[in-house]
């Protein structure tokens, strides 16, 4: 288990204030957060790297605040693989166990575990600079996997691969992580890599843990504006939530009335996620109990789906297929429907700046 | 490598025949940026030393004319020394007993000098490299110093610290060792003006070794100690060797502070400001081409070592 309190490290101009993060024995958590948001300053904290002005971190249950990096049982792999240039593959993945000088016969067989567990026996003898870009990322995890540590830290694992391997590599982490159930701590400015293989989710950002949950909590249910922006809810309305009347809820946002299904008294934001958004030709209640119309304003053309801005106002996007987009027969201003559940507007409280 | 060599034989025929040369140069470039920001320095580096030729000019004619006059400056006294003396004569004066004394001890000294700036200046060199320190940059100063001092008052300058009546003088004068007029005065004159290129080397090393490395290293379970020797040691190896070189190098060629501390025994460049001041140019002239060469002997093998480091 990690357990961070209070975490507050200052370096350069960058600072983390106050961050707290629980994380599990066995869970695989990514905390996911803008580039400059000090993801990777986060891991350094919990591998030792550096010191904290304030704050406790704890490893399976004990302090581990002051201990050395070389005694905390954290490895770490960095987004550019960080393989040891002047040694062979084999040299770096044993590194570990040569520094804590382990038994032969016990070194043969970690590595031996490791290689077998990504398949890299052909590499044993390259030097880093003669691997790809995937065959790295596999010799730096098979590296810090082979100490078998508590947990394992994961900057950008993704990042620095092209679109294909990032698929393979995306893949074996996850199968790893289900062999091997290594706490895992996974940082990434990508959300969608973070819904793909987060058990849970940290966002972090301004400096801080903006929130941290299931997939799907972060999704539906952001806490505040930076959260639902970058989970890529599009359509994030001030306003305000009217009182109850004869079981009716409903949120205000300029001259327009959301009917919505929760929320608190004094909630000033909802958000409706632009997959939940359906369009038609007319306003047609049976797709849900917000119906509205309006000129589409502009539509972003993505690949295989197109954001849909459609005027109502207030302008709301809706995400859809390149089939429907075909057969509506959409263009900018043509008059369409937009309609949505009642369950697909989330609602909450954000603190004004 | 055959199949990317022949690209780059037909890039250059492309670009000959193209008509905008520099827009081929620009672009290239560019890729090769991105590249080496996304990857390591793989096997494909050696592209990046490609060069492109321009069409000429007017400025680049009057460019090559006063870089031209500059090299000739430099390297005709010194081809023509070496080329006009007569072999048989530089094999006399290396037979000649004080001539081949002063040399080997010349070549000692700075041996010496450079093993003493090893063992103090790599340990200065990482610091410097890799901590952060107030009045850090006093420091770097101050190592550049004995470049900038004229060599001749550098010796003055030890004289008052190493001579006789002085605090280490006194101090090493106790275990025997004196510092006037003997081996021990060479050393450490020598050592004062050539350290500097030493720790310079070293710390640059330090510098390119990327600090995520010896942070996995002691992720992994490495002490700072296994972290130096394992990790930022041998990857700074090459810029420390090369430092080596060019402080031995420089100690070797020292004179002004050495002259003023020990006269005798005699070094090599003494020696030749010897004979040219008691027998005149044509005494002088066989044992400084010798110089010369051992000199240019130290330079090739560092530019070797450095074209093969750029290269791996």
């Amino acid at each position: 288990m990690i357990l961070i309190r209070n975490l507050f490290v200052e370096l350069g101009d960058f600072t983390l204030k106050n961050a707290s993060l629980e994380v599990s024995d066995g869970e695989y958590m990514v905390v996911v957060g803008p580039s400059g948001a000090g993801k990777t300053v986060l891991l350094e904290s919990i591998a030792g790297l550096y010191p904290l002005r304030q704050g406790e971190i704890w490893l399976r249950g004990k302090e581990a605040t002051r201990l050395r990096p070389e005694q905390r049982q954290v490895t770490i792999v960095y987004q550019d693989h960080a393989l040891f240039p002047h040694l062979s593959v084999r040299e770096n993945i044993v590194f570990g166990l040569r520094m804590r000088k382990t038994d032969p016969n016990q070194t043969r067989a970690a590595l031996e575990r490791v290689v077998d567990l990504f398949g890299i026996s052909s590499l044993l003898h390259r030097r880093p600079a003669t691997l790809s870009g995937g065959e790295r990322q596999k010799v730096a995890l098979a590296r810090a996997l082979c100490v078998s540590p508590d947990v394992l830290l994961l900057d950008e694992p993704l990042s620095s691969l092209d679109p294909q391997t990032r698929e393979d590599i995306q893949e074996e982490l996850q199968r790893l992580h289900r062999m091997l159930r290594v706490t895992t701590l996974h940082v990434t400015h990508n959300f969608e890599e973070a819904v793909a293989l987060g058990e849970r989710i940290a966002v972090i950002g301004e400096g801080e843990v903006k929130q941290v949950g299931l997939p799907e909590e972060i999704f539906r249910r952001p806490n505040s504006e930076f959260v639902a922006r970058f989970a890529m809810s599009r359509n994030i309305f001030p306003g305000e939530l009217c009182r109850p009347e004869a079981g009716n809820r409903r949120f205000k946002t300029g001259n327009t009335f959301f009917t919505v299904e929760n929320g608190n008294q004094g909630d000033n934001r909802a958000v409706v996620r632009p997959e939940d958004v359906m369009l038609s030709m007319q306003a047609d209640p049976i797709n849900g109990a917000n119906a509205f119309c309006g000129e589409i304003a502009r539509i972003t053309d993505r690949g295989s789906t197109l954001y849909v801005d459609v005027d109502l106002p207030p302008v709301i996007t809706a995400l859809t297929t390149r089939h429907v987009f075909r057969e509506m027969d959409l263009e900018v201003g043509k008059r369409v429907c937009v309609c949505f559940d009642a369950s697909s507007v989330h609602v909450f409280w954000e603190q004004q700046k | 490598m055959p199949i990317r060599q022949n690209e780059e034989k037909m890039q250059m025929k492309y670009r000959a025949e193209n008509t905008a040369p520099d827009k081929a140069a620009v672009t290239g470039r560019a890729h090769e940026g991105v590249r080496s920001n996304v990857d390591f320095p793989g096997p494909e580096r050696g592209f990046r030393s490609r060069s492109y030729s321009f069409p000429f000019d007017g400025l680049k004619l009057i460019l090559f004319l006063l870089g031209g006059l500059i090299l000739a400056f430099i390297a005709v006294p010194i081809l023509k020394m070496i080329f006009a003396s007569n072999p048989s004569i530089l094999m006399d004066s290396l037979r000649d007993s004080e001539v081949a004394a002063s040399i080997g001890l010349t070549l000692y000294a700075a041996l010496i000098a450079t093993v003493i700036g090893f063992v103090l200046g790599v340990p200065l060199a990482y610091l410097l490299a890799k901590t952060r320190f107030p009045g850090k940059r006093l420091v770097e100063g101050l190592i550049d110093l004995p470049l900038v001092i004229p060599h001749s008052a550098a010796g003055i300058a030890l004289l008052f610290v190493f001579g006789r009546n002085y605090f280490m003088g006194q101090a090493f004068q106790s275990v025997g060792i004196r510092f006037l007029d003997s081996l021990a005065g060479i050393v450490v004159a020598m050592l004062f003006v050539s350290v500097p290129f030493l720790i310079d080397s070293a710390k640059e090393g330090f510098q390119k070794v990327d600090p995520r490395l010896e942070n996995v290293a002691r992720t992994l379970g490495a002490t700072p100690w296994q972290t130096f020797i394992r990790i930022s040691f041998p990857l700074a190896w090459r810029s420390i060797m090369a430092g080596n070189i060019m402080m031995w190098a420089r100690g070797m060629s020292e004179f002004g502070a050495v002259i003023i501390i020990a006269y005798h025994p005699m070094i090599a460049p003494v020696l030749v400001y010897e004979k040219f001041e008691t027998y005149g140019l044509n005494y002088a002239r066989p044992v400084a081409v010798i110089l010369i060469l051992i000199s240019l002997i130290v330079f090739v093998v560092l530019r070797f070592l450095l074209y093969r480091g750029e290269r791996s």
